[in-house]
């Protein structure tokens, strides 16, 4: 299904591309979450870092999925899209990562779909498959008694309704941005038909492969988070529930909320109050940034004149601080995509600086 | 995609456009192809014209025709798709050798495989003058979020790796008399995707565990900085630049 240059034109494919954009942005704070969450083997307290290896990973092992062809009757055979299967195994946001770098690298590589389609490709087969596989798998998963088998069930639901939907989806795009003149009936028929054809394999293979890892490993199926049971201890003939890790316990009570709101409130009254007297050497987290090579994001700032440069309002002297104060508010709405990736990071220390780092960076 | 070294696509020489900095070479790439899908379709010499850029830039790079010619065999399944498109599409009719073919529909064929074959081309060559680390290297310089380079980096390192893993399996596999014959062996299949998975994510904690223990706290070191001087990108910048101009001739003729 990769689609390739020229089919769609360019309007849509630059909307999927700012689609695609935004989703993967999301992802990567997403992924941080579920694959910091899951650390059991004693490295508690690790977050982003464990991000780039595990999700790497995975990503090579979807890479190396989709080549494995299954037979289908008479001769043909088909291959996994793995959506689904990422979404369940490793969460939605590190699936939609997984298949996303999957897909970008077959875009620059392997020239297999197009580099303008690049956005298209990503919101159809990474984006809808992933989002659609989990909503699915999440509500039969809810619906259903909590056992092992109607983890089966629901994946092979998840999967099998998750490869119609991308064909959907790429039916939109083609209804809205096709270059061609083939009718919209016939390339739904088309597409959707083949797709879940497609999809009833997609399924099977889905549904048999995380049977066959809840079986061995159950705990790193991520859909099947909430399957097992506390462990209990049987001390004088009678069971009692083991005693819960406390690390585990306190990294879930942790309220990211409260120290976002706290960190907006300080670094509010730091920019507005404390700017005005603020020396011109760079801050902590600037030097900090700098040696760790973190701002190599940081574009010198094409706006040098404009009214906020050099942190005083043009034309009211003795503003710093109102600057300062506009400057956090600015930042916050621009860079809190971005650099909320790079705060998850920070929060994982104990002793971070992060509330400043808002207003600090701009 | 079939190919399983991922390094094989890159072809090592000593020219040009092998020493242009490789974000350089993407961001031309990317323009080029911009470009490229934005000509309209009528203006058919515009799209002569873009293959000889692309020839040119080629023989810049000592890639040899035949090469090129090989790796651009990967479009077969769009071929197929722009081939029945005439058959299948709406509009009028023009009759030609007995058949009956949509004038739009060869319209559109003509549109994907011309557009398509460009972009195949642009990016066939970008992968074989850009060596992987260097092309991972200069997407990090257009900004694409470095934890995402990093998943990339891992995933180009690590999938020869699953991938010959997967192929010992398949190996084991046959070695006890398993061929998968139809719906009946794909239990089989499922259960060695299923280990194949496990294979993976314990791998990466491993890697993870090593790399931590080696100091990493959630951003690579990048010693080998590239930039690019003022020189240097508008020589990249030529083919788009050429391109661009075709383009507008193409509008305006």
């Amino acid at each position: 299904m990769h689609v390739p240059d020229g089919f769609i034109d360019a309007p849509v494919s630059a909307a999927a591309g700012a689609v695609a954009a935004g989703a993967i942005v999301v992802s990567l704070r997403g992924a941080r979450r579920e694959l910091g969450d899951a650390s059991r083997s004693g490295t508690a307290g690790s977050g982003g870092e464990r991000t780039a290896p595990l999700a790497g990973l995975v990503a090579a092992f979807i890479f190396a999925v989709q080549m494995l062809n299954f037979p289908v009757a008479a001769g043909t055979s088909g291959h996994l899209l793995g959506g689904a299967l990422a979404a369940i195994l490793v969460g939605p946001y590190t699936g939609v990562l997984c298949v996303s770098v999957v897909l970008l690298m077959q875009g620059v590589l392997f020239a297999d779909g197009g580099l303008t389609a690049l956005g298209v490709n990503i919101t159809d087969m990474a984006i809808t498959t992933t989002v659609v596989a989990y909503l699915v798998f999440r509500a039969l998963v809810k619906l259903l008694p909590r056992t092992r088998r109607s983890i089966t069930v629901a994946s092979f639901a998840a999967a099998l309704l998750s490869v119609p939907a991308a064909a959907v989806v790429f039916t939109c795009f083609y209804a809205i941005g096709g270059t061609t003149d083939v009718s919209l009936a016939k390339v739904a028929t088309a597409m959707i038909g083949v797709h879940v054809l497609i999809g009833i394999g997609e399924a099977v293979i889905t549904a048999l492969t995380v049977g066959a890892v809840v079986a061995v490993r159950p705990d790193l199926v991520h859909g099947a988070r909430g399957l097992h049971k506390p462990l209990k201890l049987k001390v004088g003939g009678e069971l009692i529930d083991a005693p819960v890790s406390p690390v585990a316990v306190a990294a879930r009570g942790r309220s990211h909320r409260k120290v976002w709101a706290a960190g907006l409130l300080t670094s509010l009254v730091l920019a507005g109050g404390v700017s005005y007297y603020a020396s011109t050497n760079p801050d902590g987290l600037m030097k900090v940034a700098h040696d760790k090579g973190i701002d190599k994001k940081e574009k010198p700032h094409a706006a040098s004149d404009s009214p906020l440069a050099g942190y005083g309002v043009k034309d009211v002297t003795g503003s710093r601080g109102l600057a300062g104060a506009i400057g956090v508010g600015v930042t916050l709405v621009a860079g809190s995509g971005v650099f909320w990736v790079l705060r998850r990071r920070r929060t994982s220390d104990p002793a971070s600086t992060e509330p400043v780092a808002d207003g600090a960076v701009s | 995609m079939g190919a399983g070294h991922a390094h094989r696509l890159y072809r090592a020489a000593d020219s040009p456009v092998h020493a242009l900095p490789p974000h350089t070479k993407l961001a031309a790439v990317f323009c080029f192809v911009v470009v490229v899908v934005s000509t309209p379709r009528e203006a058919m010499w515009a799209f002569a014209l873009y293959a000889a850029l692309l020839a040119a830039v080629a023989y810049a790079a000592r890639v040899p025709l035949p090469y090129l010619l090989k790796r651009l065999l990967i479009e077969i399944p769009f071929v197929a798709f722009a081939v029945l498109m005439p058959f299948v599409a709406e509009g009028e009719r023009v009759h030609f050798l007995g058949l009956s073919l949509s004038e739009s529909g060869l319209w559109g064929a003509w549109n994907v495989l011309a557009k398509g074959t460009l972009g195949v081309a642009a990016s066939v060559l970008l992968a074989s003058t850009t060596e992987l680390r260097e092309l991972l290297l200069g997407l990090q310089r257009l900004k694409l979020p470095p934890l995402l380079v990093q998943i990339a980096s891992f995933m180009i390192r690590y999938g020869d790796v699953i991938t010959d893993e997967m192929r010992r399996m398949k190996i084991a596999r046959e070695s006890r008399g398993f061929e998968a014959k139809g719906v009946r062996h794909w239990g089989v299949l499922a259960k060695s995707a299923g280990a194949l998975f496990i294979r993976s994510y314990e791998r990466g904690e491993r890697v993870h565990l090593a790399m931590v223990s080696r100091g990493y706290a959630g951003s690579m070191p990048v010693i080998d900085e590239v930039t690019a001087t003022r020189a240097q990108w508008s020589y990249a910048l030529t083919l788009p630049g050429a391109a661009l101009f075709v383009c507008l001739m193409g509008w305006m003729l």
